[in-house]
């Protein structure tokens, strides 16, 4: 360490790198393994048990698309970092991102947890922890999120409406979700709503603002709009998989919610004096959409970046 | 040789509360609500429970490396870090001790949380609360952000004296 940074009495207090010197034992990267601690499991400690008469497979595929929806948008949302229009979106969107990655490895554990063989088969020693396997080595046809997230990404107000749309559903569901007979999608939904209330503020806040804003920027609004709202309606569709979790008291049938989120979605278009668009819903591919594995051939491109490293190294250390 | 009068459950509770947030140093992990609970259930085998703040919240790891070595340390040869999803965690769990760290290190505290039991209202004003600028105690700051350097701060700024600082936000 001395070799780095040195330091003389004198100019201590005025070196960056004083405060750094002292107590880093608090840095995580390049302390001492733990030798008996749990790793890195998320769920360490929480009562995973599936509730009665619920089917495994149900409950992890309905925790996959809750998960494969949050991991897909929050990487969307990392490509904005450093490419925001100021520092202070910048932080805001990453901020947005973390939270849905957070939410994200959650539930991918919760779906491994549920059932192991949802997860990918790795190499025997293989270091992956489950909700790693899920999300760096399945394929796109796997992932199991809706459409809205994996667009590549557009101008910032494609960013503010793809957020609003995003949130505003997802709130609606997670409301609901807390109610689960699963402890872990109820705790997750129960974290989660605190944290999408802000993500949608954020992004109904800055809808008003460029709405209201100059000629320009009501122009870009109404454009993203426009190119999003075809994938609107797919958010509400009930999958078979949905519909078995709701009925076995674990998930919530995104079709309940079509009202409350439609209610919302109407103050932001109100406050923001925006009609509501009329363009039609984007159909699925022989009636398969986002749920069933179906998805645009960028998603494709964006798993092949976000997961090439993991992919290179499956038996890494990190 | 007082030491060696502590119960084994008070050497824990005294090891794991010593504990400081790897992100707000300045807290402890008890003065910030995110230590649960405590529990020698063997021979030197100790149970930990704590929340996360949020769902991403990337000092977990460091938190659960912490709580390890300082255990350790205290002569416990097994320690088991277990996560506690419920209740979530909520801002008004940060202790007067904790809040008055924050104060002291120019970080404003949080106020009370929102209800967040039932629909959630939809908010297109910025949030109203009553910040006092932590360097000057001036009531007259404005919101810059509701995203900061952390997941579990605002940033805002002060309009008397001029200095931005950081707000923890209610969750």
């Amino acid at each position: 360490m001395d070799d780095h940074v040195h330091t003389t009495p004198e100019d201590e207090h005025d070196s960056a790198y004083s405060g750094l010197l002292v107590n880093d034992a608090h840095w995580a990267f390049g302390a001492a393994p733990v030798p008996d601690g749990h790793g890195e499991d998320p769920l360490a400690g929480v009562d995973t048990t599936i509730p009665d008469g619920v089917d495994a497979a149900t409950l992890a595929t309905y925790a996959l698309m809750l998960g494969d929806d949050a991991l897909v948008m929050s990487h969307r949302l990392s490509e904005w970092t450093s490419n925001a229009p100021d520092l202070e979106d910048d932080i805001a969107l990453s901020n947005i991102s973390l939270d849905l990655l957070g939410q994200a490895r959650l539930l991918l554990a919760r779906a491994a947890k549920a059932d192991a063989s949802v997860v990918p088969v790795l190499p025997e020693g293989s270091p992956v922890p489950p909700e790693d396997a899920l999300a760096f080595f399945r394929e796109a046809q796997d992932f199991r999120n809706v459409r809205l997230a994996e667009l590549v990404n557009g101008d910032f107000a494609e960013a503010t409406v793809r957020v609003l749309l995003f949130s505003t559903w997802r709130l609606a569901i997670f409301e609901r979700l807390r109610a689960s007979r699963d402890h872990v999608l109820a705790a997750v939904a129960a974290k989660g709503v605190k944290e999408l209330a802000y993500h949608r503020d954020y992004s109904a806040r800055w809808f008003v603002t460029l709405a209201q804003g100059t000629d320009e920027s009501r122009r870009r609004l109404l454009a993203a709009l426009d190119l999003l709202w075809p994938l609107w309606p797919e958010l509400f569709d009930t999958h078979a998989f949905e519909a078995a979790a709701a009925a076995a008291g674990v998930g919530v049938d995104p079709t309940s919610v079509r009202e409350a989120a439609e209610g919302v979605l109407e103050q932001v278009l109100a406050a923001a004096d925006v009609p509501r668009p009329e363009a039609p819903r984007r159909v699925g591919v022989l009636g398969r959409t986002g749920r069933d594995g179906m998805h645009g051939e960028p998603l494709g491109r964006m798993l092949a970046e976000m997961q090439s490293v993991a992919r290179a190294h499956p038996l890494g250390q990190w | 040789m007082r030491l060696m009068s502590r119960t084994p459950l008070q050497r824990a509770r005294r090891a794991a509360e010593s504990v400081t947030d790897p992100e707000l140093p300045m807290l402890t992990l008890l003065d910030l609500g995110v230590l649960r609970d405590v529990d020698v259930v063997g021979d030197s085998h100790v149970v930990v429970d704590i929340t996360p703040t949020y769902s991403g919240c990337p000092a977990m790891a460091a938190m659960r490396d912490d709580l390890v070595r300082e255990l350790r340390g205290a002569g416990f040869d097994r320690v088991d870090v277990r996560v506690c999803l419920d209740p979530a965690w909520t801002t008004d769990w940060i202790t007067p001790e904790g809040r008055a760290a924050l104060a002291a290190a120019g970080i404003s505290p949080p106020g009370p949380a929102p209800s967040s039991d039932g629909p959630i209202p939809l908010t297109l004003l910025p949030t109203a609360r009553q910040v006092r600028c932590p360097q000057c105690e001036s009531p007259a700051t404005e919101l810059v952000s509701e995203f900061g350097s952390t997941a579990c701060k605002a940033q805002y700024r002060c309009t008397s004296c001029l200095e931005p600082f950081d707000h923890v936000k209610e969750i």
